[in-house]
């Protein structure tokens, strides 16, 4: 051994003493034993941190341009289109990757879905997942305020009034909320405030919990299989792999192929088409003109199609503080999944059809929310945003009783061969 | 299972077929944003028609002669009104917000992120959308902006041109107005394919590699 790398060898050891970092990386690398039948489904995490790691360093980049007043706001972001040194793509990459964040979180969430992996014993990081989403939506919201285009202003207005619709304590919260009577300065600071500071705090440490939870009860995997219930004589689950080298190396291949589609949109396709940036955000907020059709971006349209479902005053309560109902609770029964399904096992490739069908049929509802939420509310039949609604929540409402009648297939004991779905 | 599958996505998604709302029919720009020349004119003819009136305050004058190759004695001495502006400034208007507000009624937009906001087939169809209406106050209507506040400035230089011509001028002004709402544009998207071409280079290696340590999972 060369004297350089014995002086490496003793310097490794010595933190290691005061501070474990050989224990963390075995316990949460080498020696962490994941499924060897993860698939496509499994990418999203990583491709999701990625993007929050993304989101962090350009973000910080941001802040040192951006000006959070009602003078400077709009000027400021032109100012890093144009003046500051690469700004542009900066930007770019921090809006782009706002928008890649939600496609990896919702893909990520959905394979939740497809694989049972909220199912015990990972309830847990099921809800510290659902909390992550809804701190990411808050922090979205924020953030797509801040520029302060027209689209900013009032798309802010409308989520803001919503907050008015509370029963007693509604307008004054909103005032507190805000900061003022109106939209103005010290909205955009306080904005400013959660969106750099308080809201990436909790998310990061969300995260770091999320994969402590995870690691402690071990990844699911596309059979449902339990691999702790098979190991070896040392304790190694049979069919698991270690996370390093084995999924650390298969994993940039996802990270590679992200970033192709991530500066393809960043170099090609910055305004998403008009989803990522809408068209009246190239106009500075103006109180006095209202964007012919508002509409929230691409990633709330399916809570926003849910909100205006509503259109009646029923039991005494208005249509819009059902619609804030009802939109919260679309979100809030999602954390209750692990204890609505109460099929004997995780997988959709086991399940009944009953099951299988629901999925889909619920799958569906939810991207024709995603359109309906981009149109104008007289885009579409009356009829078409309260029956997707219905659909969307009579597959959470019925899950205990369909996962509990429906007949499954059997689950093996085993993960037969990497990649391959079982003979049945 | 399929079946069912398809009959439900067909079902659910012919109602979202159910469109409604009507916009004018706009033509097709057809700009290219890397054509210089092109981008030059253009710029000359908003700096000669558009700047009496409008403003495009976060486009400097010197970003433009470095983007479009135009030296600085003919930025100065085409452009900068006499000498009454400098080279570093952003382009402004000639006349005053409030002076345009009592003239036309309503002050003339800042016109830098036009294009954006309206998309480049929008301004070329605006741009030689005007028609003669003696209805209206200034003599002439739009088809794409119904009651237009603006006075057809262009109306002789059109009507001292063939409509092939004039169209032709109306799409470098287009271009260059596209160019102006993001004077980046042109070279992202000369740049953009190098950094693709790497990364399609990156994922052999990055292929590779994960094969390498896989042959032995079964």
């Amino acid at each position: 051994m060369s004297t350089l790398s014995k002086k490496g060898t003793d310097l490794l050891h010595w933190v290691d003493y005061r501070l474990p970092i050989i224990k963390a990386f075995k316990t949460h690398m080498s020696e962490y034993y994941a499924p060897k039948n993860l698939n496509f489904w499994y990418f999203f995490g990583v491709l999701a941190m990625l993007a929050l790691a993304n989101q962090l360093l350009s973000g910080i980049w941001l802040t040192m341009f951006y000006s959070p007043t009602l003078e400077g706001a709009f000027d400021s972001i032109e100012y890093i289109m144009r003046d500051v040194q690469s700004g542009w793509i900066i930007r770019y990459m921090h809006e782009v990757g706002a928008s890649f964040f939600f496609i990896a979180v919702y893909l990520h969430i959905y394979r939740g879905f497809l694989y049972g992996s909220y199912k015990e014993p990972r309830e847990l990081v099921w809800l510290i997942g659902m909390v992550i989403y809804l701190l990411m939506m808050a922090e979205g919201f924020f953030g797509y305020v801040l520029p302060f285009g027209n689209m900013s202003y009032w798309g802010a207005k409308v989520i803001l009034s919503l907050i008015s619709t509370i029963p007693l304590i509604g307008e004054d919260l909103q005032v507190w909320v805000q900061g003022d009577f109106f939209i103005g300065g010290a909205t955009l600071s306080r904005f400013f405030a959660f969106h750099v500071a308080l809201f990436p705090l909790i998310l990061i440490a969300g995260v770091f919990l999320h994969i402590v939870a995870l690691h402690q009860v071990g990844s699911n995997n596309p059979e449902g299989i339990d691999i702790k219930a098979t190991k070896d004589k040392d304790g190694i689950p049979l069919d698991g792999i270690p996370f390093h080298p084995y999924y650390t190396v298969h994993d940039l291949i996802p990270v590679v192929i992200f970033f192709m589609l991530f500066f393809a949109a960043v170099f090609y396709f910055p305004g998403g088409g008009g989803f990522f940036i809408e068209a009246p955000n190239y106009l500075p907020a103006n109180n006095l003109s209202t964007p012919e059709h508002i509409a929230p971006v691409w990633y709330f349209t399916p809570f926003y199609a849910m909100l205006r479902a509503v259109t009646v005053n029923f039991l005494g309560i208005d249509a819009k503080l059902w619609g804030l109902v009802v939109m919260g609770g679309a979100i809030i029964v999602v954390f209750f999944l692990p204890w609505l399904d109460r099929s004997p096992v995780r997988s959709i490739r086991y399940k009944g059809r009953i099951s299988k069908a629901f999925l889909m049929i619920w799958t569906i509802s939810f991207l024709c929310l995603g359109v309906l939420g981009v149109k104008p509310a007289d885009w579409a039949p009356f009829w078409a945003s309260p029956t997707f609604t219905i659909i969307y929540f009579a597959y959470f409402a019925l899950m205990p009783f369909y996962t509990k009648w429906e007949t499954c297939k059997t689950v093996p004991d085993r993960i037969k061969a990497h990649g391959k779905r079982q003979q049945q | 299972m399929k079946r069912l599958a398809i009959t439900t996505i067909l079902m659910l998604f012919s109602t979202l077929l159910y469109a409604s709302g009507t916009s004018p029919v706009l033509k097709k720009a057809n700009t290219d944003i890397h054509d210089k020349e092109s981008l030059r004119h253009g710029a000359q003819l908003f700096i000669d028609h558009c700047t009496t009136c409008h403003s495009a305050k976060y486009m400097r004058y010197e970003r433009l002669a470095q983007d479009l190759e135009i030296s600085e004695e003919d930025v100065a001495k085409n452009m900068l009104r006499g000498g009454t502006i400098k080279i570093t400034d952003t382009i402004s208007a000639a006349m005053s917000a409030e002076a345009g507000k009592q003239v036309y009624g309503v002050a003339p937009p800042d016109l830098t992120l036009e294009a954006k906001y309206q998309g480049v087939d929008w301004v070329y169809s605006y741009l030689t959308g005007f028609y003669k209406d003696e209805n209206t106050t200034f003599g002439y209507n739009n088809h794409v902006l119904d009651n237009v506040a603006m006075p057809w400035v262009l109306a002789s230089l059109q009507e001292s041109m063939s409509e092939e011509d004039f169209s032709s001028d109306m799409r470098d002004l287009t271009n260059f107005m596209d160019y102006m709402a993001e004077p980046i544009k042109p070279w992202r998207q000369n740049f953009g394919k190098y950094v693709l071409i790497f990364l399609l280079i990156l994922l052999i290696p990055v292929w590779l590699l994960k094969k390498e340590y896989w042959k032995d999972i079964h």
